[in-house]
């Protein structure tokens, strides 16, 4: 079988396979009598009856605000403060402790913590998304800096190269691989601690509005909310996999070359 | 222009120490091509790192145009044998060779015209826009020469920056180097275990002993220029230097010190 065939068949599945559970989901669930598992066209007609667009701005944009700020903040702290770990073993030596203890406490146990000092606006929101979202870039940034190539930072150092471009122009795009790949384990996350945190404390929100809905017995808008959390995920997933796959071009054309 | 005054390098401390280089002392004039050469394992790495002032000395100094080298110098550049490795691979040829120009703050058509240049004189000129990964190996090596050279260094330190080519890119790229530094009138140090190489390209060859490295000899090659792979390789003078400097590397240290060296291996030849 020919290359493009065989990508042809596997981009195949990719596309039948979901097709046809969703399928069989609605063939399966379309006499359904039972109050819990709702025929998927209900579903499906609530879905298109809450989302579109109805509680657009009233909750899904204000969840994704949150998400939105919480992992950016997340990236930016946590990759400048990898950095600078990562160049120096002392500081690194001295955050060390600091940094496993706090990556080890479950996140929705800072909940009751966040309320009471930062109250239930989306400031605690925020602030409990960018928490968790650190560790796993900030653990990776570390990684990635002092996995550096020695031949390369020898080079760095011969050619006088300054503080900052060596930072940013050859730590940073260095240890990018490994940067992404905590990105985007905190992703997942951001998503996680969003519904998680909209549960506990909010007036709006996709994760209140599933709790909402399931409080009330609207079973179908509960279920469409599970849905629009799926999608979303899956969705922010493939926009970061894109832009993963632009950025880190030349990892992969590197890796390739070198394996011959 | 380069002066290397007793030095010495021990890495570790007490029991655990190891005397890489004993005690070398040689000098590198201007415009000159220096070979160094030795058997492996002698150190060769270690002195090129301290020359480059990568490496601090233990004991001794080197100086370049009078003044102690104790951080990488301005005017200093080096290529290594792991072109992969050195080379930035998420810039592309020109921005690898453009990247150390910005220490030296040009403008943009100063810093443009030395990059092209540079990689003009290594033949790369239709690669600047490609990425190093996307080149073979010799070209990337050819790369490395050209970021080195765009930099205007008044000295060049190489590192074995051929050992991992092939045989023929090798010949190339000796021919390239030999050609560049007539250009650029560059003070080339060139350390490398092949002893034909050495005496190829150099205007001097300083052989060293097995660790802890000292000066076995320093001779100089009359060979004229511009050299030929086969020419110049068909020359009694040139088979004469190749047996010679072969005996002085497999030649036992003068007995006033005995060899501690625990391996002592002969440099490779080539055919």
């Amino acid at each position: 079988m020919t290359r493009g065939r065989q990508r042809l068949l596997a981009t195949g599945l990719e596309v039948t396979v979901p097709i046809l559970l969703l399928v069989i989901w609605a063939v399966a669930s379309s006499a359904s009598e039972t109050y819990y598992f709702p025929p998927l066209t209900d579903i499906l007609s609530t879905f298109a009856d809450t989302w579109v667009f109805e509680r657009v701005g009233s909750d899904v944009v204000p969840s994704l605000v949150r998400m939105g700020l919480g992992f950016g903040i997340a990236v930016v702290v946590a990759i400048s403060t990898g950095l600078l770990l990562g160049l120096s073993p002392r500081a690194r030596r001295a955050a060390a402790p600091i940094v496993e203890f706090l990556r080890a406490i479950p996140p929705p146990a800072l909940l009751p913590f966040a309320i009471l000092v930062i109250g239930v606006g989306n400031s605690m929101k925020v602030f409990i998304i960018a928490f968790v979202c650190i560790w796993p870039i900030l653990l990776n940034t570390i990684d990635g800096v002092t996995g550096v190539d020695p031949t390369l930072r020898d080079t760095t150092r011969v050619y006088g190269i300054n503080r900052r471009d060596r930072l940013w122009r050859v730590m940073l795009p260095a240890a990018s691989p490994q940067v992404f790949a905590g990105m985007r384990t905190s992703l997942s996350l951001a998503l996680i601690l969003m519904v998680i945190s909209e549960m506990v404390a909010s007036t709006n929100g996709i994760g209140y509005f599933v709790l909402q809905s399931q409080r009330t017995f609207a079973i179908p808008e509960m279920w469409s909310g599970i849905l629009l959390l799926g999608i979303l995920g899956y969705t922010l997933n493939g926009v970061f996999v894109l832009i993963e796959r632009r950025v880190l071009r030349w990892h992969r054309g590197a890796r390739a070359s070198a394996l011959g | 222009m380069l002066k290397v005054e007793h030095l010495g390098k021990t890495y570790g401390e007490g029991d655990d120490a190891v005397e890489a280089i004993g005690d070398l002392d040689f000098e590198v004039r201007e415009n000159e091509f220096v070979c160094i050469v030795g058997p492996s394992g002698c150190g060769k790495t270690t002195l090129l790192k301290c020359m480059s002032g990568l490496l601090t000395p233990t004991r001794g100094e080197i100086r370049l145009h009078d003044e102690r080298i104790d951080g990488p110098p301005e005017r200093m550049a080096l290529v290594f044998q792991e072109y992969g490795r050195s080379l930035y691979p998420w810039m592309s040829v020109r921005q690898n060779v453009a990247f150390p120009l910005r220490r030296k703050r040009l403008d943009k058509q100063a810093a443009s015209e030395l990059v092209e240049r540079a990689v003009e004189s290594v033949g790369l000129t239709g690669f600047l826009d490609r990425y190093p990964w996307e080149l073979s190996g010799g070209m990337q090596q050819r790369v490395a020469i050209a970021r080195a050279l765009a930099y205007q260094p008044v000295i060049l330190l190489m590192d074995e920056p051929f050992a991992s080519v092939d045989a023929q890119t090798r010949a190339d790229l000796e021919d390239l180097i030999l050609e560049v530094r007539r250009q650029y009138g560059v003070t080339v140090v060139f350390v490398t275990h092949d002893i034909d190489e050495s005496v190829y390209l150099g205007d001097r060859i300083v052989v060293l002993t097995p660790a802890p490295t000292k000066v076995q000899e320093t001779l100089d090659v009359d060979l004229p220029f511009p050299r030929d792979q086969l020419e110049t390789k068909e020359q009694p003078e040139f088979a004469r230097l190749r047996a010679h400097v072969y005996r002085s590397i497999k030649r036992k240290r003068t007995s006033a010190e005995p060899a501690r060296a625990p391996e002592e291996q002969p440099a490779t030849t080539r055919s």
